[in-house]
């Protein structure tokens, strides 16, 4: 696509173009889908992007870039805003400087998430502005609005988008746009920037005073768009629900939502007064719905089998017609599966064999819960195996508790799982326990990203590289094991029989990397060596 | 709206050339100056499961996504996933399987969704020369001759069955 007047990007590259025209200094984020490709592209247009072990360590770098007056862009899946929704809540309290810019990509239907979670409530609880854009021209237009808006306002802006704007290809047209001038100072701010009790107190009314001067702004932003049509029907929407309801209804009048909180509740009134049937569209829980009934407006909404999955016209067809009759459920397709020749095969087997109670995580190996496996007992969110686990051996009695065994990946490790193993020294189970990290040396399931433990960076330069076991050991943990799981051999079942039958603390480190990089490795291999052998 | 919009379904197994197919359709619909907008699920199609892409175009396009019965075109490239995804085609809508094409004729089985692509181009307003273009921007130029040989074999085809 060289026609830089007409480009067909998927959203994700238009955040990412947003991000590199407006100049941003650094994006940050841990992979998710369907967040993952903003950083990548944002890293292949010429920009600077880096993986974070984890979306909390990803917003608080960016923070600091906003504090020092850059622009910062922080990428996540939905579920990843809830392990950065710490820095999230007080950052909209000391507020910032540079446009701090965070993406949440929701997964409506849980296409390849473990829950389909409505982060318009973010914005709500946090207080903090929120941009949805449609079609990924609106993504690149919100982006750069919501640098804008953050410079202007002092605070953070959430940009939520959802798998079909993040995963659809649509055509944008870019504009010019001057990077943003940036200080790049710090000016000391103790009262705005220290939120101990005495600062945060004033800091929060602060918050409060910004979102109702937004509020009134926002009544009359650019960013809402209303397409009069017939009076008889009046849709509220935003988002990919607006596409739907558009094409679902094309004569009615729509009141299309681009900056979702702080409403504009006055615009909202005067479309829902002017029209003799209000419906709010929208995908997920009934986030506009509660919203502008609490404001004193009179609109229908949908019922609740909507609220589950994805909208489409067919279903916005029937929420408007009042259709309850039950949708006809889609054929199955073939579930993805664990790779053929995938190493965690033999340990799952191994796992389904000694009949162990497996305390599981997030990444390719939740497929071990597939037949023939059958091998994984508990899937809750990332890091949670060995919380879980450790849960689990101090309740069972001492024959069941033996059968326990924590599985997480190497990415997930780095990403939440450091403070189970902390957990765990200090804590320990009186049966000891076993926690298996499944090193495949990538972030297979998003797409084979980069991580700490890897050596190397998103872009896959070389870097420090964090060495799991020594992490382990540094922890106090000495039975420490690296197997390497392949066919033909029984040094994992070994291994893992020995510590099952211990009251110790063991970690084995079950390490080969994914097949499906094998070839990209030696490459990468292949280029260090020779650049070293340049520089000797 | 409907009949202004042209709605494609294309499935298959992850690792089989879904994306990449849709990919080059929706660069040459670009290309013949209409609107397109692909969507596509991934995230676990590299695991070998069922993959599919939306693809529409037309004058303007809205919805990204296609509705169950409404595709006026199912592009398949592996003969288990038809029936899961029969349920995509409008009534007298045209389904292209691999059986369309004569897979002997292929420089490698690899290119079984080029020929695939090949044979919708028979149905579709755009002009081979979008095709080509498209197909030269989406591979490494040692590639191209092989795609085009497939491209060709699906074109000459010209046996659509209706569903």
């Amino acid at each position: 696509m060289k026609d830089l007047q007409r480009l067909l990007l998927s959203g994700d590259e238009a955040i990412a173009l947003a991000a590199f025209h407006g100049g941003v200094i650094v994006g940050t984020g841990y992979p998710g889908t369907p967040s993952t490709e903003i950083l990548e592209a944002l890293s292949e247009y010429g920009g600077a992007a880096q993986w974070s072990p984890n979306e909390k360590v990803a917003l608080e770098v960016a923070i600091g870039v906003a504090f020092c007056g850059g622009r910062a862009l922080a990428t996540m899946k939905h579920v990843g805003l809830n392990v950065a929704a710490d820095p999230l809540f007080t950052a909209a309290y000391t507020g910032v400087t540079g446009g701090l810019v965070i993406v949440s990509a929701d997964d409506p239907g849980m296409a390849s998430s473990q829950n389909e979670q409505d982060n318009r409530r973010y914005a709500l609880a946090a207080a903090v502005p929120m941009l949805e854009p449609s079609d990924s021209q609106e993504a690149y237009d919100f982006t750069l609005e919501a640098f804008r808006l953050s410079e202007k306002w002092g605070l953070p802006v959430l940009l939520r988008a959802t798998t079909r704007v993040c995963h659809s290809r649509t055509v944008v047209r870019p504009g010019l746009h001057p990077g943003a001038l940036q200080a790049r100072t710090f000016q000391r701010d103790l009262r705005g920037r220290v939120m101990i009790p005495a600062n945060a107190r004033p800091a929060h009314r602060r918050l409060r005073q910004k979102l109702a001067e937004m509020q009134v702004w926002g009544e009359t932003a650019p960013l809402h768009r209303l397409f009069a049509g017939d009076k008889s029907l009046g849709i509220i929407t935003s988002g990919i629900s607006f596409m739907h309801a558009r094409e679902a209804a094309p004569s009615a009048s729509i009141l299309k939502l681009g900056l979702t909180y702080p409403l504009p509740f006055a615009k909202i009134a005067e479309f829902a007064r002017g029209v003799e049937r209000c419906v709010v569209i929208e995908e997920g829980d009934p986030y506009l719905l509660e919203a502008v009934r609490t404001a004193g407006i009179q609109a229908e909404g949908k019922t609740e089998q909507f609220r589950f999955g994805e909208l489409d016209v067919r279903r916005v067809r029937r929420i408007l017609q009042h259709d309850e009759s039950p949708e006809a459920a889609r054929p199955k397709g073939k579930p993805p599966q664990l790779c053929d020749g995938c190493q965690y095969r033999l340990v799952f087997d191994t796992l389904h064999r000694k009949d162990c109670i497996v305390a599981g995580d997030i990444g390719c190996y939740s497929l071990g819960v597939l037949p023939p496996f059958s091998a994984m007992d508990t899937l809750v969110c990332m890091g949670a195996s060995i919380g879980v686990g450790l849960g689990m051996r101090h309740t069972l009695p001492e024959s069941e508790a033996r059968r326990v065994v924590s599985i997480i990946g190497d990415s997930t490790f780095i990403h939440s799982g450091i403070t189970g193993l902390v957990e765990m020294v200090y804590n320990p189970p009186a049966t000891g326990h076993v926690v298996v990290i499944l090193d495949n040396s990538t972030t297979a399931m998003t797409g084979h990203q980069e991580h700490p433990g890897t050596g190397r960076k998103l872009n896959h330069e070389p870097a420090a590289k964090v060495v799991i076991e020594d992490l382990v050991r540094a922890l106090g943990i000495e039975r420490v094991f690296l197997v390497e799981p392949r066919a033909g051999s029984n040094d994992f079942e070994k291994v893992l029989t020995e510590c099952l039958a211990l009251n110790e603390l063991s970690v084995i480190i079950a390490r080969r990397p994914c097949l499906l990089i094998a070839k990209r490795l030696k490459e990468l291999e292949r280029c260090e060596c020779e650049k070293e052998a340049s520089h000797a | 709206m409907r009949s202004q919009v042209t709605n494609i379904i294309v499935a298959g197994l992850g690792g089989q050339g879904v994306l990449t197919a849709s990919g080059i359709l929706a660069s040459a619909i670009l290309r013949a100056g209409f609107d397109v907008k692909t969507s596509e699920i991934k995230g676990m199609s590299q695991r070998g499961g069922s993959v599919t892409t939306d693809v529409r175009f037309g004058q303007a396009v809205l919805s990204p996504m296609v509705s169950a019965g409404e595709a006026d075109y199912l592009v398949v490239l592996e003969p288990t996933q038809i029936e899961p995804n029969q349920f995509w085609l409008r009534p007298n809508g045209t389904l292209l399987s691999p059986g369309v094409v004569d897979q002997a004729a292929l420089p490698n089985r690899k290119s079984l969704n080029i020929a695939l692509l090949g044979a919708l181009s028979t149905y579709l307003p755009i002009q081979e020369e979008h095709w080509l273009r498209a197909l030269q921007d989406a591979f490494p130029e040692n590639f191209f001759t092989a795609n085009r040989q497939a491209f060709s074999t699906g074109r000459n085809s010209r046996i659509g069955c209706h569903a």
